[in-house]
């Protein structure tokens, strides 16, 4: 937009010159809205800042997979996996998600190559687009097919997470399921649907202070084009968006809406937690509580001092693996969710609340999503701090091929972590705790349940579980 | 005195009383038994990716003496917090000693790269109580209650 084109902020809040303030595009309350800040407008307006950031982390991940293919087969000395399982992976639980939601999504290279060509072009939208462009199938919608992906993670995790080839295998089938995913659907299908990195991002996305929201959506019901969902690469119409889980940040929204009536806004922490649910789906239940369950798992593989469950995650194929593997789905796909659907039914009874099991388990689900990110980032803290000298060392010598390109090559230097890393732990899963606490109070309170009684078997499983982590972690 | 101040004044209470029983959950000092330190000697066998015994228990000031032996590869063993480090070739023995004089639960890990899992090969040193597990699980349990009592309709 140039200067001769600027309208006031008193017109953008009216939704053109002349009109007068309407109360309702304030609707929101504790919002700043960034994209109608002047110095941040330019950098979302505009489509090259993101362009550069994409081209940034699509050139990493393909010299990542070259150095899985072809460098070291030593995990410790390999690009891909230091980059992608230590330092991206660290990131994006410690930064991109509890600060930006679904932010590393709005820079993620993986689905760019199918997108440039469903659009028809890199920057801007091409007259000749290419793909079948058909719906994803209504069977398959929701998050089921992500929480899937991420128990095939946690199945295989002991080897993904070490080996280079598999590293790189696994990035190359991604990617080609993202380009295929886009020739045969429209938009972003894969994200949506598939990815199981988009799944953890978006659940949890829901904890995170930013948001992009209609400013006023009266404006939108007059307006017959809908411009913001023609170009949403993700499919969804920003009047409808509930919460924070589903949009990747792309603002195609903000910079197509002719009324710029789209707002990005700094949020409180947890804004879209603690609704009344309406719906009956329990995928988004799943995912958290698959979370939760990894969680748990992950930190036993990969912290603690049982080695013959590290043997048999690693050892695929084997028998001690085929009892890992049967254990983990147990524990993931039976255990956890039948003690957190009869921690909510036993509230229910309890309470004398009418409401339906399933609406119950759906909307009671929000309680798990501080606990399980933070039950996540306090895993990181022992998972990647102690091993962030590999980081310096590949930077020098990124496929293990006794370089040192930065004189860093030989870091052993690394952050002693011991002294403080229990305590930040035991703080985070406190933290995390008493949010999901006083979100598990706020639906009480909305389901008109002010003794509580409806939400302290659910705080009960969480208490469990903190108390399993808190052991998993420093005991 | 109007209900929205009063129930100001009871929340304020009751966060005073939380922080209260943080206080005293992080600080009030946890009876040790007392017990005379010993000399206590551990024969360490390392392979991929596993010590055999993973976890050690001793008593603070206890004299303690690991004797690690790698059966298939070159093994490490440093302890977080202790500053100390020993690494053994296959088949031999590397000997390390020191007084445990800090109490708590210490990981030891690999410190040579041993193969895949090698960032994960991990033990444990268990020196007396572990208070800081017990202190974590009352703080986590104030934490839940500060979530249902603490906070405003």
């Amino acid at each position: 937009m140039n200067k001769s084109q600027e309208i006031t902020w008193e017109e953008r809040i009216s939704g053109g010159k002349g009109d007068r303030i309407k109360p309702a595009r304030f609707a929101l309350p504790q919002r700043i809205d960034l994209y109608h800040i002047s110095g941040i407008r330019p950098l979302l307006e505009s489509r090259w800042p993101q362009f550069l950031l994409r081209a940034l982390t699509l050139a990493g991940f393909i010299f990542t997979i070259f150095a899985g293919l072809f460098g070291s087969r030593v995990g410790s000395h390999n690009f891909s996996i230091i980059f992608v399982w230590i330092a991206w992976w660290t990131a994006l639980k410690l930064v991109f998600i509890p600060l930006g939601g679904r932010s590393w999504c709005s820079v993620c290279p993986i689905p760019l190559p199918g997108e440039w060509l469903q659009q028809g072009g890199i920057l801007d939208k091409g007259t000749r687009r290419f793909g079948l462009n058909l719906r994803w199938p209504k069977r398959l919608k929701g998050s089921w097919l992500q929480s899937g992906g991420f128990l095939l993670i946690g199945l295989f995790s002991a080897l993904t997470l070490t080996d280079t080839r598999l590293t790189a295998w696994i990035l190359l089938g991604l990617f080609g399921l993202a380009f295929v995913l886009s020739v045969v659907f429209e938009r972003r299908a894969f994200c949506s649907y598939i990815c199981p990195i988009g799944g953890f991002s978006g659940i949890y996305a829901k904890t995170a202070p930013v948001e992009v929201r209609v400013i006023d959506t009266a404006i939108c019901t007059t307006h017959s084009e809908k411009t913001c969902y023609q170009n949403c690469s993700w499919g969804l119409y920003p009047v409808a968006l509930r919460d924070s889980a589903q949009c990747g940040l792309c603002m195609e929204c903000l910079r197509s809406c002719p009324q710029d009536n789209i707002a990005f806004n700094l949020r409180p922490f947890g804004s879209d937690l603690g609704q009344v649910h309406l719906s009956r789906h329990l995928d988004e239940a799943f995912l958290a509580l698959v979370m939760l369950g990894s969680a748990l798992v992950f930190s036993a593989v990969f912290i603690g001092p049982w080695g013959g469950l590290k043997s048999a995650a690693f050892a695929i194929g084997s028998t001690p693996w085929l009892l890992y593997g049967l254990a983990f789905l147990t524990l993931n796909l039976v255990v956890i969710p039948s003690f957190f659907a009869l921690a909510v039914w036993s509230g229910e009874r309890w309470s004398a609340s009418k409401i339906q099991l399933r609406q119950a388990i759906a909307s009671q689900s929000q309680v798990l999503l501080p606990l399980g990110l933070f039950a996540w980032i306090a895993f990181t803290i022992s998972f990647a701090l102690p091993k962030m000298n590999y980081v310096l060392s590949v930077i020098s010598d990124p496929l293990g091929w006794g370089w040192n390109l930065l004189g860093t090559a030989n870091t052993t230097w690394s952050p002693d972590v011991s002294a403080f890393s229990s305590i930040l732990q035991v703080s985070l899963l406190m933290v995390g705790l008493f949010w999901s606490a006083s979100i598990a109070r706020r639906l009480a309170i909305r389901n008109s349940s002010p003794d509580y009684r409806q939400a302290l078997p659910t705080l009960a499983f969480c208490l469990v579980f903190s108390v399993v982590m808190l052991w998993l972690l420093v005991g | 005195m109007k209900r929205e101040t009063w129930s100001r004044w009871i929340l304020i209470f009751r966060w005073v009383a939380l922080a209260g029983l943080a206080l005293l959950v992080v600080f009030l000092p946890i009876p040790v038994n007392a017990t005379t330190p010993v000399k206590r000697t551990f024969r360490i066998q390392a392979s991929q990716f596993a010590y055999s015994p993973a976890v050690l228990s001793v008593n603070p000031g206890d004299r303690v003496t690991i004797e690690l032996t790698a059966t298939d590869v070159v093994h490490g063993l440093s302890i977080d917090g202790y500053d100390l480090e020993t690494k053994s070739d296959p088949g031999q023995t590397a000997r390390l000693t020191f007084v445990a004089n800090q109490q708590g639960s210490f990981r030891f890990r690999c410190t040579v790269t041993c193969g895949n899992m090698h960032p994960f090969m991990i033990g444990k040193l268990q020196v007396g109580q572990n208070n800081l597990l017990w202190r974590g699980v009352l703080l986590v349990g104030l934490a839940l209650v500060a979530g249902v009592w603490g906070t405003r309709k």
